[in-house]
C-alpha cells in the first residue's frame, strides 16, 4: 500500500511506499524504525481512521474502509476522557454498544482490576499518575475485546522502570485474550522482548518494509531480565545492523534543508 | 528527625489557618471601607440640596425608595412583579440564546460545510449594533413578553456561539478518534466527547451572556414596555426621580449578583473533573 498526504500548500509528502506487512492472528509484532518513517501512519491506516492512497488494508480478510471493527487503539498521548472517572471510561466500548448499564460497569470492574486498579474506580484521570492512565486506556481497549490492538509508542512518555513493568503487565494481558498486536516503537530493547516478530522500517519520506525478524525467545518472558539472555542480545545486534543504517539516514535527512521531515 | 519535621508541619497548617481567617477578615474589611467612603462622600457631597438630589441623587434617599417600592408599590404596580417580569423575559431569552448558540456553535464547529455556508452571515450579524434590534422586535411583536425575550435572545446568542465554535473545534482529535475506535458513532461522539469539551468554553461565556440577558431585558422595556425594571426607571427618569433610577439598579445589581453565583454553581458541578489549575485568583 501507498500514503500520500497533501499539504497545505498543496505539495504531496508521501509517507509510505510499498508496504507489504502481515500480521496473523494472535501475533505480537513490533516496528521500529526512524523518526518520520510513517510508523504511526500505518496504524492509522489499519485503524480506518485515515484510507491508502493505493493499495489495500485488509483486516480478517475484509477491506478496511471507515474505522475497523474489532480494533483496539492505544495512542502515545493519553486519551481517555478526562472529564469520566476510570469506571465510566473502561465502560465506554460496551456503553457506546448499546451494552446495558448494570452488564458493562461489571465487565469494567473486571478489567479494572486486571489491569491492577481495584480501588480507583471513582479516580479522575488528573488524580492518576501516567502509568495509571496507561492502564485505564489498556482496560477501556481490551475490554471490546479487540482482535487487533494498535499501540503507537504507549510507553514512551513513562519513565524506565515503570515502562518495564507495563511491558510485563502487558504481555500478561494480551495473554488472556490474545489479540494480534502491532506495537510501534523507537525502543529496539522494548520491541524485542515484547514481540513474536520485529519490523524494521526505512527511513522516511516514503518509507517501507526494510526486513522482518522473528524473535524465537520463549514465553512467558520477564520484560526486565530477558534482556540479559544471550539470544536476546544476539538477535539485539542482528536487528540493530539493519536498523543503524536507516537511523543514519534519516539523521542525516534532518541535517539537510533539503530532506522533508515530519 | 522525622518527628521534628511532622511537628514543625502541624504546627504550620495551624498558622496557614489562622492566617487564612486573618485574611478573610481583612479583605471584607477592606471591602466595606470603600463601600463607606465612597458612599459616605456622596452622601455628605449631597447633602440637602435638593438641586443636587434631582441630579443625582443620594444614598439615604435611595434606601428611602427602595422602602417606599417594599411597603407602597411602585408607580407600575408591585416591586415584586416588576423583578418577576424582567427576569421572565431575562432567564427566557437566555435559555433559548444559549441553547441555540450551543447547537449552532457545536454544528458549525464539526460540519465544515455549515461554518463555509454560513459563517459569513453569522459576522455580518454580529458586527451590527443587535440593540437596534430592540425597535424592530418592539414593532414587530408589541410591548409585551415576546419583543425583551427575542432582543435577549439576539444578544446572548453570539457570546454562546462563538465559545462554542471555538471549543468545539479545540477538541483533541485523538479523543474524537479514540470514542469512534471504541465504537461511538459520530452522534455519541458528538454528544459525549465535543460536547462536554466544548463545556470549559461555554460556561465562560455563560457569565457574559447573562449580562446581556438583564442588558436586553431592560433595553427592551425602556424601548417600549408596561411593566418590569426598565419601566421602573424610565418612570423615575421621566419624574426627575435619580433616588429612583439608583434604587432600581440596586435591585438589579442584586438580581445580577445572585445570576453569577448560580452559574459559578453550575460551573463548578459541570466542571469539577478538572484538575486545579488556575494560577491567579478566583473572582
Amino acid at each position: 500500500m501507498r500514503k500520500d498526504f497533501r499539504s497545505p500548500a498543496g505539495e504531496i509528502y508521501t509517507a509510505l511506499r510499498d508496504v507489504d506487512l502481515t500480521v496473523g492472528a494472535g501475533e505480537f509484532c513490533a516496528v521500529v524504525g526512524p523518526t518520520g518513517c510513517g510508523k504511526s501512519t500505518t496504524l492509522t491506516l489499519v485503524s480506518g481512521m485515515e484510507r491508502a492512497t493505493a493499495g489495500w488494508v485488509r483486516v480478517a480478510g475484509q477491506d478496511v474502509s471507515g474505522i475497523t471493527k474489532g480494533v483496539g487503539f492505544m495512542f502515545q498521548t493519553d486519551a481517555i476522557l478526562p472529564w469520566k472517572n476510570v469506571l465510566e471510561n473502561v465502560a465506554a466500548g460496551p456503553r457506546y454498544r448499546g451494552v446495558d448499564k448494570r452488564t458493562a460497569y461489571a465487565d469494567a470492574r473486571d478489567w479494572i482490576r486486571r489491569v491492577g486498579l481495584a480501588g480507583f474506580e471513582d479516580r479522575y484521570p488528573h488524580q492518576l499518575s501516567g502509568g495509571m492512565r496507561k492502564r485505564v486506556a489498556l482496560a477501556q481497549n481490551l475490554i471490546n475485546e479487540p482482535r487487533i490492538l494498535l499501540m503507537d509508542e504507549p510507553f514512551s512518555a513513562l519513565d524506565v522502570q515503570t515502562r518495564a513493568l507495563m511491558s510485563n503487565e502487558l504481555l500478561g494481558l494480551w495473554d488472556l485474550t490474545h489479540p494480534a498486536v502491532v506495537f510501534v516503537t523507537h525502543d529496539l530493547e522494548e520491541a524485542i522482548a515484547l514481540a513474536d516478530k520485529v519490523v524494521v522500517m526505512t527511513a522516511g519520506p516514503g518509507g517501507t518494509v526494510k526486513a522482518e525478524f522473528p524473535i524465537d525467545l520463549p514465553r512467558p518472558r520477564v520484560v526486565q531480565e530477558i534482556r540479559f539472555e544471550p539470544e536476546f542480545v544476539d538477535l539485539y545486534h542482528r536487528v540493530w545492523e539493519t536498523l543503524r543504517a536507516e537511523v543514519d539516514i534519516a539523521y542525516s535527512r534532518t541535517q539537510s534543508p533539503a530532506g522533508v521531515t515530519r | 528527625m522525622t518527628s521534628v519535621t511532622v511537628a514543625a508541619a502541624g504546627r504550620k497548617t495551624r498558622r496557614s489557618g489562622a492566617h487564612a481567617v486573618r485574611r478573610k477578615l481583612l479583605v471584607h474589611g477592606v471591602q466595606v471601607a470603600v463601600l463607606v467612603v465612597v458612599l459616605g462622600f456622596w452622601q455628605l457631597y449631597v447633602g440637602s440640596d435638593s438641586r443636587k438630589i434631582i441630579l443625582y441623587g443620594v444614598p439615604s434617599g435611595i434606601v428611602g425608595r427602595l422602602k417606599e417600592w417594599i411597603t407602597v408599590g411602585t408607580a407600575v404596580g408591585s416591586l415584586g412583579d416588576q423583578i418577576r417580569v424582567t427576569l421572565e423575559e431575562a432567564l427566557l431569552g437566555f435559555l433559548i440564546g444559549t441553547v441555540l448558540g450551543i447547537v449552532f456553535g457545536l454544528a458549525m464547529g464539526r460540519v465544515r460545510f455549515l461554518a463555509d455556508v454560513f459563517g459569513p452571515f453569522i459576522k455580518v450579524l454580529n458586527s451590527i449594533p443587535r440593540i437596534v434590534l430592540g425597535s424592530v422586535f418592539v414593532l414587530a411583536f408589541g410591548l409585551g413578553l415576546e419583543s425583551k425575550v427575542m432582543l435577549v435572545i439576539v444578544l446572548v446568542f453570539f457570546g454562546v456561539f462563538f465559545n462554542a465554535f471555538q471549543g468545539a473545534r479545540e477538541v483533541d482529535r485523538n479523543l474524537i478518534a479514540n470514542a469512534r475506535i471504541l465504537g461511538a458513532s459520530r452522534w455519541q461522539a458528538t454528544r459525549q466527547v465535543v460536547l462536554p469539551s466544548a463545556f470549559t468554553w461555554i460556561v465562560a461565556s455563560l457569565h457574559v451572556a447573562f449580562g446581556f440577558a438583564l442588558i436586553g431585558a431592560i433595553v427592551g422595556e425602556f424601548i417600549g414596555g408596561l411593566q418590569g425594571l426598565g419601566v421602573l426607571i424610565k418612570t423615575a427618569q421621566g419624574t426627575f426621580d435619580a433616588n429612583g433610577v439608583w434604587a432600581a439598579m440596586v435591585i438589579m445589581g442584586a438580581v445580577a449578583l445572585a445570576a453569577e453565583w448560580l452559574i459559578t454553581r453550575l460551573e463548578k458541578r459541570l466542571l469539577r473533573w478538572r484538575p486545579p489549575q488556575l494560577s491567579g485568583p478566583d473572582l
